[in-house]
């Protein structure tokens, strides 16, 4: 059953959960996107982030937005840490070594499950605040509150990375270890340091849109299998490296999901998303918003 | 004056030894100790004990671990034999069973069978156990014997006909007013099962289904679903979800609204029987109807029951699994109360034998009696449909109380009116 109103409902709504979507992709833009880290245990890091804020709203009561700023430093270290192992044990040894990559960052993500489950059972668990559970109304649209904080947070964090990335020496420093690393190497800067770096704010960026993925629904020590398909699908979509893209790219996923999902029946939502990603792929190979090769 | 006389010769060290050996025989520890040396009976299944299934198969499995440990202390079965149960974890994977159940057989050579938690990983061992002629306690999976026909197949769940979930959950929305149905499900086996019977019973009755949509796993945000579903304007909704997925839904209820038409709204909410779940939704509950299995309703306890709580409670703190644990711990309890009268009557681990009595016979559990009709489920269902009333958030110990989901259905087990349409019952 088709109305305008529905489907400037689902627009809405798309646009909303796309700017979500592009929030937990962000750091995976920049870990695979820009360091060609084949990074699929970031969405087992995302489920811990939200987990951790969940440890702080429920015992402390601290609210899930703060929770995440609070864990950012803590997650940086992590990723700090997770970089130079990586780089110790694969990167260092050679031209397999992303293969072999995505065996150890696989084997990450199954030990921070297991961690979870131990340390917290495998139940679902939710953050309670003002804003979640309550809706803003527009005439006869009504839009959620959770997902309007995904919306400001996701355009904020882009915002600020696409700043950093610009306007900082070490953001332009990553930029430039992303596009050669020799001549980075010849400049005398260390690019293993750089590409730590990277990762490191790469993680970071997981606390907060861990305590994002939280506040838009609960979350079970599984969940991260469940965005692996979907935070790689948007950057590729957006063509590697590219933030703004990444953002545009969710947004365009979660507007034609919503729709799908409203107008056209629920079980073709993954198929017209991934449809799209082949399809897009097909006419542009590097993505939306990548640059030719 | 002999000179054999006082000296302790070799017979008689062993007439002392063998009448000595006598008597302890003969004592009260005597006897436990040759019971010690008796052969255990040995029960095998796979339980989830990760992945998506694992919530309910670690309170499941507590339930029968509680009997073992109640059946020990009594002295065991078969004349003083001790129940040890041999357990895997199957991951939640139907995968895993097949291979879980082949070495269960021929390498543990256990002597009877439990079913694993749920439809998923019970399908597939099916046609094995059937070839092999073997006895299978089922725990709640849905129509699993309904193709395979196993004539030693019991399954503990009181889920009864397959469409009686569909009826019981249209009747009290018809009895409400109700004309037309929407149905939203998600796209899985269980809850397709569902879906399909509310659509026969529906059809059957003249009930216009106005709305039905299967949405994919992983659905992230329902907003736009339930918006799509509102407009329709159904009297009754019929929602067979998952446990994410059933948060989210209520959620998005709660924020966008689902019209004043409706009347009652619910049915098949997979997670919405769990503490975690029902303690993060909190009030999002509130006049929602859905089925459940057990509940702390007056009409509910049976001989036992209270003191199989008493127990669970105590040991779930410690196993940190579901606090409350009505969903599925009792019938894990049940299972083995189940197998627990029929060795007893039967006298023997013969598992045809076993079987025969448990088909003819009504048994007495801490769920209530249970029958069984030929195709291995309940004579007659015993699921209950009943309202979430009262809720505040953040409480676990409130859902402990009666009249907090007040039983709708059955009748004999009901103990409240229904609280309609659905957007008065939620204040």
């Amino acid at each position: 059953m088709f109305s305008l109103d529905l489907l400037l409902d689902a627009v809405v709504i798309g646009v909303l959960l796309g700017c979500f979507y592009g929030a937990v992709s962000l750091g995976l833009s920049v870990s695979f996107g820009l360091l060609d880290v084949p990074h699929v245990a970031h969405p087992a890091f995302l489920v811990l982030a939200s987990y951790a804020v969940y440890f702080l709203n429920e015992n402390y009561a601290v609210d899930p937005l703060v929770a995440g700023l609070l864990i950012t430093p803590i997650f940086f270290l992590l990723g700090l840490a997770a970089y130079r192992l990586y780089y110790e044990t694969f990167e260092k040894r050679g031209s397999d070594a992303s293969v072999r990559g995505i065996a150890f960052f696989f084997g990450i993500a199954f030990i921070i499950e297991v961690l979870i489950i131990l340390q917290f059972g495998v139940d679902q668990r939710s953050v309670t605040a003002s804003y979640i559970g309550k809706a803003w109304r527009l005439s006869d649209i009504r839009v959620p509150y959770r997902l309007l904080v995904a919306f400001a947070v996701a355009t904020a964090l882009t915002m600020l990375l696409t700043l950093y990335l610009s306007r900082t020496f070490m953001g332009r420093a990553i930029r430039a270890v992303a596009q050669d690393q020799e001549a980075l190497r010849l400049m005398g800067a260390n690019p293993i340091k750089v590409k730590q770096w990277a990762f490191g704010i790469a993680t970071a960026v997981l606390g907060i849109a861990g305590a994002l993925l939280i506040i838009v629904a609960p979350v079970d020590p599984t969940l991260d299998r469940a965005y692996i398909g979907r935070t790689f699908c948007v950057v590729v979509m957006a063509g590697l490296g590219s933030l703004g893209g990444t953002l545009v790219a969710a947004i365009i996923l979660g507007v034609a999901e919503s729709i799908v999902l409203t107008l056209f029946g629920a079980s073709w939502a993954p198929a017209i998303s991934f449809a799209m990603l082949l399809g897009i792929l097909a006419v542009r190979p590097q993505g939306l918003f990548g640059r030719r090769s | 004056m002999s000179k054999k006389v006082s000296k302790p010769g070799s017979i008689s060290r062993r007439r002392l030894l063998a009448s000595a050996g006598a008597a302890i025989a003969a004592s009260p520890l005597g006897a436990n100790l040759l019971q010690a040396h008796a052969a255990p009976i040995k029960i095998g299944m796979s339980m989830p004990q990760t992945g998506g299934l694992a919530g309910g198969g670690k309170a499941s499995l507590l339930g029968i671990e509680i009997w073992r440990d109640d059946v020990n202390a009594k002295g065991g079965l078969l004349g003083g034999r001790k129940v040890e149960l041999v357990v895997y974890d199957d991951k939640s994977s139907a995968s895993e069973t097949p291979a879980i159940y082949s070495k269960l057989i021929d390498i543990d050579k256990v002597d009877l069978l439990f079913a694993p938690y749920a439809t998923v990983p019970t399908a597939p061992i099916m046609p094995m156990v059937k070839q092999r002629g073997l006895l299978l306690i089922g725990n709640f999976s849905f129509q699993v014997n309904s193709k395979v026909g196993h004539d030693m197949w019991f399954n503990n769940a009181p889920w009864g006909p397959a469409d009686s979930w569909a009826t019981s959950y249209l009747d009290i929305g018809q009895k409400a007013g109700g004309k037309s149905m929407a149905l939203l499900s998600a796209d899985q086996e269980f809850a397709q099962n569902l879906a399909k019977t509310a659509r026969e019973v529906a059809t059957k009755r003249n009930l216009p289904i106005v709305f039905d949509q299967a949405y994919p796993p992983n659905t992230v945000e329902f907003s736009s679903i339930i918006r799509a579903l509102k407009a329709t304007k159904p009297d009754i909704v019929y929602v067979a979800s998952y446990p994410p997925d059933s948060t989210g839904v209520l959620r998005a209820v709660n924020e966008i609204g689902i019209g004043d038409s409706v009347k009652v709204f619910g049915g098949g909410m997979v997670g919405l029987q769990f503490g975690a779940v029902m303690e993060n939704m909190g009030s999002l509950l509130n006049g929602v109807v859905n089925y459940n299995t057990w509940l702390p309703e007056k009409s509910m306890y049976f001989e036992g029951t209270k003191e199989f709580f008493d127990k669970y409670t105590k040991r779930a703190v410690e196993a940190k699994i579901d606090p409350l644990g009505y969903y599925l711990a009792p019938f894990g309890y049940a299972s083995g109360q189940l197998t627990e009268q029929a060795i007893s009557a039967v006298g023997s681990l013969d598992q045809k034998a076993l079987a025969k009595h448990l088909r003819e016979n009504t048994h007495k559990t801490i769920v209530g009696p249970i029958a069984f009709s030929a195709d291995g489920e309940r004579k007659e269902t015993a699921v209950l449909q009943a309202q979430f009333r009262g809720i505040v958030d953040k409480n676990i110990e409130q859902f402990r109380s009666a009249g907090k989901q007040v039983i709708l259905f059955p009748d004999n087990l009901k103990s409240g009116e229904l609280v309609a349409p659905f957007e008065a019952a939620r204040t």
